[in-house]
């Protein structure tokens, strides 16, 4: 049995761990407040971006020269997949979430026998999955530098997207990050943003006339850039609002864990230390009474 | 009958502004400058390097903007930019550091006319708010 001193020791020790994070507690709440604002004022720009994009794809009148970053180039033997974590551990769930959902994915494109070439941005992605898929991974990113995710970061992975895709690198672009729902609730997602899948907001695709100036398939492709561009910023925003969320409700898990050790660790204490009076005891009144 | 439509300016971080008294709104058009009033036909468009006005009934606002584009439907009016800058919050420096960045790249042989034209664009209108 450990002796009163360990003990002793343990439980500082615990309650020391216990107000780190507790303090990362308080920051992670913080800064949620500020990523789950971010995030929730970017959507627009993203939704609006959609809607004007679907409906331009649907004015086009010669769907089969259509630009390749809404076709595709008609094949389906490369895929690109981007991987979004955080730069940062200690934060539950979140990245292994998006691992997961990400791995099953490599699993399905591996099985069918195409090729697989991953990007990961942020490091702890690449970190667990070099073990494995080391010989994939074509590029790795991370915006540790940058506080706050932002639009510039978001259009450098775009361009490199693009560029790849117009070098004929790969055929097919699928992104996985977190959507935020709420603080105990992060779903990882998978999308697919080339060739641009027309899923989802089928009501919006309203019959309006509109007016093109220039035409649609200049303003196509030049909007179609931005978009993946904008997807990528949207998917970093909610990634960064999912990050503090899961970081939050962790690092509340630990200090109640914590809390629940030391509670532990003083009972114990407070045993043994009775034990050892009692053992005391007994062995004066014994020495008394053979006397 | 009023004359007032509804305007609203999204860059990627944020809602930029978002007014309803708005009476005309004249933006760069790719192909031109390009009024905007109520009742306008539905349009889309994209924007080139360039000044937007916007009007409301006594008052008048200068943007700035990179680039962008414009979707006008049902009196609504949305501008989505990457790059856009109050004329009266405008930083010199900033002005000053882009027209360098611009022209570097302008010296570079081996870019499309397109680009070149876009970026001349962007210089003369960041000289002219310079020159203000």
């Amino acid at each position: 049995m450990a002796s009163l001193d360990d003990l002793k020791k343990r439980i500082v020790s615990v309650k020391s761990t216990q107000k780190i994070t507790k303090a990362m507690k308080m920051v992670a709440a913080a800064k949620l407040k500020r990523a789950q604002e971010n995030a929730e004022k970017g959507r627009p720009y993203s939704e609006k971006m959609n809607n004007i994009i679907l409906n331009l794809a649907d004015g086009i009148s010669d769907k089969e020269n259509a630009p390749k970053l809404l076709a595709g180039n008609g094949q389906d033997k490369i895929h690109l997949c981007v991987v979004l974590t955080s730069d940062r551990g200690l934060c539950g769930g979140f990245n292994s979430n998006i691992i997961k959902k990400a791995k099953t994915y490599f699993g399905k494109v591996l099985g069918e026998g195409k090729t697989l070439k991953i990007i990961t941005v942020g490091s702890k992605g690449y970190d667990q999955l070099k073990r494995l898929y080391s010989d994939k991974i074509v590029e790795k990113i991370s915006f540790k530098e940058s506080k706050n995710a932002n639009y510039f970061d978001a259009e450098k992975v775009g361009k490199i997207i693009i560029e790849s895709f117009l070098k004929k690198e790969f055929d097919v672009c699928t992104i996985f990050y977190n959507k935020f729902k709420n603080v105990i609730t992060q779903i990882p997602q998978e999308q697919q943003i080339i060739p641009l899948k027309s899923s989802e907001s089928e009501g919006s695709t309203s019959e309006d006339n509109y007016e093109f100036e220039p035409e649609e398939d200049e303003i196509l492709s030049n909007l179609l850039p931005k978009n993946i561009s904008t997807q990528i910023f949207k998917a970093m925003l909610e990634n960064s609002a999912s990050e503090q969320g899961s970081r939050m409700s962790a690092m509340d898990n630990a200090t109640r864990n914590a809390g629940d050790m030391v509670e532990k660790l003083t009972i114990q204490y407070n045993r043994s230390r009775q034990a050892a009076i009692t053992k005391e005891l007994i062995e004066i009144i014994s020495g008394a009474e053979s006397l | 009958m009023s004359e007032e439509f509804k305007v609203e300016i999204v860059n990627p971080e944020k809602s930029f502004l978002s007014k309803e008294d708005i009476t005309e709104v004249v933006i760069p058009a790719f192909e031109g400058e390009m009024g905007i009033l109520k009742n306008h036909i539905s349009i889309i468009s994209f924007l080139k390097p360039g000044i937007i006005k916007i009007f409301s009934k006594n008052k008048e606002e200068k943007f700035y903007v990179e680039d962008g584009i414009v979707e006008f439907k049902d009196n609504s009016l949305s501008i989505l930019t990457s790059s856009i800058f109050s004329l009266d919050k405008i930083d010199k420096n900033y002005v000053n550091e882009s027209i360098q960045n611009a022209e570097k790249e302008l010296s570079d042989e081996n870019i499309e006319d397109q680009r070149r034209f876009l970026i001349s664009q962007k210089i003369d209108v960041l000289k002219s708010i310079n020159s203000n």
